[in-house]
């Protein structure tokens, strides 16, 4: 692949500058030919979000206009590298909250504007499935994906760069959703994930039959009706042990998002199989589709946490391959909140 | 002295440039709402018009608020990073201070408003002297009642500016005019606080170097976010 905008070579010398402000984190990463990151920088917000419950978008919209700046610096003086060596400056565009966005948006076309370098505007989505790449740049294609996070749970089968279909997902709650929710009943704060993979550990999880919602039916996943089970099964047995329910929960979300994740593999002929988001970082989640995907001889992509999580370097080598294959993105487009995966970009 | 300043509080998204003599160029227009699309674009367009490089720049200037959340992020964050990019110092200029310097000639007390809707304003009050403004009641928010109430305590001939007090022309002018006080109401030009008054004050600020670093540079929202409000009120029962 090669590929030029305007006077600008693509390639594995081209330094992008992402920038990710879609929700809750405020992250800036440089990275080179689209899979060396040189820096990778993530300002958590999670703490003023924690009394709330979830995500404040008011909230965080102010909490990105402060650390954006520091954010940038600290990318920068990581990296060794200069502002004069940024040869494009990639942002996520959407999904995402509406104002969050805006503030890494408009970071970046500024930085285009005085850098004079191209801008391209990134799908977070598309950005989670270079994750996955970034830490295993050896992966052959068609690879399925499994996106699992707060706000997405998709299976997506990748064919080759840039071209996506997505074969399954939720019909009700994301999974990250599901953990959250379950967490908030269970009082175990917030964010749920991390809360109950630490408590599942402990707990057995064949103590309570949980049900595993359309576990043998197609590609798409439902969590509404796990989640409605735990809540009934709480009032009907108070006594039950927390870890129990959390660990026989997190078995139940697990086993579909495996069964799931195996079966479009299978439909693919995938050569490879990875996972992202948030959710990718439950240890139970890992550990069973790495044992799956062994048995079936697909080769497994497990990215590091904090390749998993919301971070700019995935930003920044998406960017890197959106300018090869679509171009610059013009100064006059906004941000989309609603964008979705498969959405021809601009 | 080349000054770059931005202001999108309001729904108009404007920039100037100017050197410390003049203005070089300028553009106001308004926005709908379309902060994010127009900005980088008209910033552009201006400093071509002024033949002016963006390396050039050697201080930007922002409009920090109160006013639309969202715009004035917009603004916030381009004027943080361009200045954070050529390292150049900033200067932040609130919107009320900005409208207040726009009817500096004026001999009345000078009530500047911004629209802050749900029945709101924001709001303070300046004297003028030798053509600066001076702040005489510092920035708040409130009912448009508190505001009306406000300007009766002083019981000053009072001008009136910005989009906050248009927005409720009729009922402001009829409280106000029942009780007596000397009432005149700016240019409806003059209702979204601009850019090019916004690089006056900046080019003066300037040259006594009273600026900030990109990183220094906060928002003045004057109103806490809604999930805040709420927690507190929930707090407090
Ligand atoms: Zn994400």
């Amino acid at each position: 692949m090669s590929s030029t905008i305007g006077d600008l070579a693509i390639d594995s010398s081209t330094v992008v500058l992402g920038i990710e402000t879609s929700c809750d984190e405020t992250a800036a990463a440089i990275v080179m030919g689209g899979n060396d990151v040189l820096s990778s920088i993530v300002a958590s917000q999670l703490e003023v979000h924690a009394r709330f419950g979830g995500v404040v978008p008011e909230i965080a919209s102010r909490a990105h206009l402060e650390a954006i700046t520091p954010v940038i610096s600290q990318a920068m003086q990581k990296s060794g590298l200069s502002f004069d060596r940024v040869d494009a400056v990639a942002a996520t565009v959407g999904p995402g909250l509406i104002g969050a966005l805006l503030v890494g948006v408009s970071a970046a076309k500024s930085l285009a504007l005085v850098l004079d370098v191209p801008f391209v505007g990134v799908n977070h989505l598309e950005a989670h499935l270079y994750a996955a790449m970034l830490d295993d740049p050896n992966v052959e294609f068609p690879m399925l994906v499994l996106l699992v996070s707060g706000g997405n749970t998709l299976l997506v089968e990748v064919r080759e760069h840039g071209v996506y279909k997505i074969v399954g997902q939720t019909r009700d709650d994301a999974a990250g959703e599901a953990f959250d929710k379950v967490a908030r009943f269970l009082d175990l704060g917030y964010p749920g994930g991390p809360a109950i993979d630490a408590l599942a550990k402990t707990g057995d999880s064949k103590a309570i039959d949980f049900p595993r919602a359309m576990l043998n039916d197609g590609l798409d996943v439902s969590f509404s009706g796990l989640k409605t089970a735990v809540i009934n099964h709480v009032r009907k047995f108070p006594d039950s042990k927390t870890n129990d329910i959390a660990a026989s929960f997190q078995s139940a979300v697990v086993d579909v998002l495996v069964a799931k994740t195996l079966r479009a593999a299978e439909n693919l002929g995938a050569r490879t199989v990875a996972i992202g988001g948030g959710v990718a970082a439950n240890s139970q989640l890992r550990s069973e589709i790495s044992e799956a995907c062994a048995r079936k001889d697909f080769h497994v992509v497990l990215p590091s946490l904090a390749m998993c999580t919301d971070n700019a370097a995935m930003i920044a080598s998406a960017g890197w391959h959106r300018l090869r294959l679509t171009g610059a993105t013009s100064l006059d487009s906004g941000a989309y909140p609603n964008l979705g995966l498969t959405v021809a970009q601009r | 002295m080349i000054v770059l300043a931005i202001d999108t509080s309001t729904d108009a998204v404007s920039v100037a440039i100017s050197n410390s003599k003049q203005l070089l160029a300028s553009s106001h227009v308004l926005s709908d709402r379309r902060h994010a699309e127009q900005l980088a674009p008209i910033i552009k367009n201006v400093c071509k018009q002024a033949d002016i490089s963006m390396r050039e720049i050697d201080v930007v200037g922002v409009d920090i608020g109160p006013g639309l959340f969202t715009g004035m992020r917009v603004g916030i964050a381009s004027a943080k990073t361009i200045a954070q990019v050529l390292d150049v110092p900033i200067i932040g200029i609130s919107s009320l201070d900005i409208l207040a310097r726009s009817v500096a000639t004026t001999d009345r007390v000078v009530l500047a408003t911004i629209d802050a809707r749900r029945g709101e304003l924001y709001w303070a009050m300046y004297r003028n002297d030798v053509g600066s403004s001076i702040e005489v009641k510092p920035p708040v928010v409130g009912k448009v009642s508190d505001c009306v109430a406000d300007v009766i305590d002083r019981g000053q001939a009072t001008l009136i500016v910005g989009n906050g007090a248009l927005r409720h022309r009729a009922s402001i002018s009829e409280s106000l005019e029942a009780t007596g006080l000397s009432i005149e109401w700016a240019n409806e030009q003059l209702a979204q606080p601009s850019a090019g008054v916004l690089a006056v004050i900046v080019a003066e600020l300037a040259l006594h170097e009273q600026w900030q670093t990109a990183a220094e540079l906060q928002a003045l929202y004057l109103r806490a976010p809604d999930a805040v409000i709420n927690w507190q009120t929930r707090v407090n029962l």
